[in-house]
């Protein structure tokens, strides 16, 4: 783990994996001191946000860095759902070329994982996914980002699977669309997939 | 119960309170009024929570229908502002609460000074909550809708506190000089070239007109990459509002209260927390100084 700086009121803890930045934002949330705002985990970092009035940089830095954790922890389980796919999504053949497949065979392998929401990030119930067995091949994102990806597209880049919750800017690659409500502020819990909601995608045909 | 009419929003009116932080676990950033100072003065000065939700006016133009005995108060970006009724025009003055005896017009005039005004009333914007908050995301889309004419907007109750006796509050109408901004180094600083650094902290920059809630483009030189990190994707990682964020081809952007919960453009620098306040207030074509300051590291 290395602490970076972060302005004034936070600090940036980067890891080498996801699973050990998992790990530190599961044993840190549940030992955090006052001081101690926030917690957002991401791809390979938790930024901490701190009041600096009840716990200072240095402290801050201390405590964390007392409690790296040495290993990794599973994510506690959020749930399990299933989201109906039509896999029309217009980068799939680019998908496919990039893995040296089929679009058919990038339908299956998509279908067939286990996926595991990391954390949520970009906009509101956006869930980073990750394979919970073997990885996928990553996929680059595009080069230009599409002014508007409508809601439900599922997508991919790098490492991770994502589905847009409402119409918005993107750049990852669309495989699929789902009619399923990804988020809606006035549900008693907005985001319908967590971090730890366990997901699946069953091929639907429009 | 006691409303507000819009007769015309200006180019932009929102309602904002003190924002809904604590929610990056889902997505959704704190949000809130982007002069927080500006926002709790306005408050306080009829008597309210500083954290009820209030009306802020991007540029002024803002009209409102005010019921009789209304007391309001407006604070931050500054230009004439007048209460208008069928017999007369009174001028209404900065930082100071002030009551429609009688049903009456508020007119916001374009600002002169700063960027974006706040408008409280006594009582509040009762407007519905959304996730523990009044505040309009412009980027999330999440809460109020920007003011449209004809939208009526309830006011809250009355709150236990007078309307405080105050004659004179000392605060200067925003600056339009050059604006000086604390930074402390942001996680990525080592990702660019050394000349960079010394950019970022010695350069005038100018205040571009692509700027919003959700970011403040700075123009000014471009803000090289050490030649070993160009072209390397940053993993996302979390955003804060005031980290100055630079995109592939070199331009800083501070972000504001609407920023993405997680961004993947490298953060060199970030503003500190008592700086924030005035990236509301920079105009477009402002020159911006960005400060190093002291601090651990």
């Amino acid at each position: 783990m290395r602490l970076l700086p972060c302005g004034d009121r936070a600090l940036l803890a980067e890891f080498a994996t996801l699973e050990a930045a998992l790990a530190a934002h599961a044993r840190w949330s549940a030992e955090a001191p006052a001081g101690i705002t926030e917690l957002v985990p991401a791809a390979r970092t938790v930024l901490v946000r701190l009041d600096p009035a009840a716990l200072g940089l240095g402290a801050a830095e201390q405590w964390l860095a007392a409690r790296a954790p040495t290993t990794t922890a599973a994510l506690p389980a959020a749930g399990f759902v299933t989201l109906p796919v039509v896999y029309d999504g217009d980068d799939l053949a680019v998908v496919a070329e990039d893995w040296g497949c089929s679009p058919h065979a990038v339908v299956d392998r998509h279908a067939a994982t286990d996926w595991l929401c990391a954390f949520i990030g970009f906009a509101p119930g956006f869930p980073y996914l990750v394979p919970e067995g073997a990885a996928l091949p990553p996929v680059p994102r595009r080069a230009t980002s599409r002014p508007q990806v409508p809601a439900g597209s599922v997508a991919l880049a790098a490492e991770y699977c994502g589905v847009y919750p409402r119409p918005s800017p993107g750049g990852w690659q669309l495989i699929g669309r789902t009619d399923a409500v990804l988020w809606d502020a006035d549900r008693a819990s907005p985001a319908l997939v967590t971090p730890g909601t366990r997901v699946r995608f069953a091929p639907v045909t429009s | 119960m006691s409303t507000v009419r819009v007769v015309d929003p200006g180019p932009l009116a929102l309602v904002q309170d003190l924002g809904r932080p604590g929610l990056a676990a889902l997505g959704v950033s704190a949000s809130g009024a982007f002069d927080r100072a500006a926002h709790r003065l306005a408050n306080r000065l009829v008597g309210n929570d500083e954290s009820a939700a209030a009306l802020e006016c991007l540029l002024g133009g803002l009209r409102l229908a005010l019921p009789a005995g209304t007391w309001f108060a407006v604070t931050g970006a500054w230009g004439d502002a007048a209460l208008v009724n069928d017999g007369g025009y009174q001028r209404v003055e900065p930082h100071t609460a002030m009551r429609a005896d009688t049903g009456a017009e508020l007119h916001l005039g374009p600002v002169a000074h700063g960027l974006r005004s706040t408008l409280a009333v006594r009582g509040g914007l009762a407007v519905p909550v959304t996730l523990g908050s009044r505040s309009r995301d412009t980027l999330a889309a999440l809460g109020p809708e920007p003011l449209r004419a004809g939208d009526v907007l309830p006011i809250g109750s009355e709150p236990q506190a007078p309307v405080p006796v105050a004659d004179l509050v000392p605060v200067d109408p925003p600056t339009d000089g050059v604006v000086e901004l604390g930074v402390r180094p942001g996680p990525r600083h080592d990702w660019f070239d050394a000349a960079a650094w010394s950019l970022l902290l010695t350069s005038e920059w100018i205040t571009s007109a692509r700027s919003d809630r959700t970011g403040v483009r700075l123009e000014g030189p471009a803000l090289a990459r050490a030649s070993d990190l160009v072209g390397v994707e940053l993993a996302s990682e979390g955003m804060l509002r005031g980290s100055i964020q630079v995109s592939p081809d070199g331009a800083p952007t501070v972000l504001g209260p609407d920023h993405p919960v997680t961004g993947g453009y490298p953060v060199i620098a970030v503003v500190v927390d008592p700086a924030l306040d005035r990236l509301a207030q920079l105009r477009p074509g402002q020159p911006v100084r960005l400060r190093l300051v002291a601090g651990r590291r």
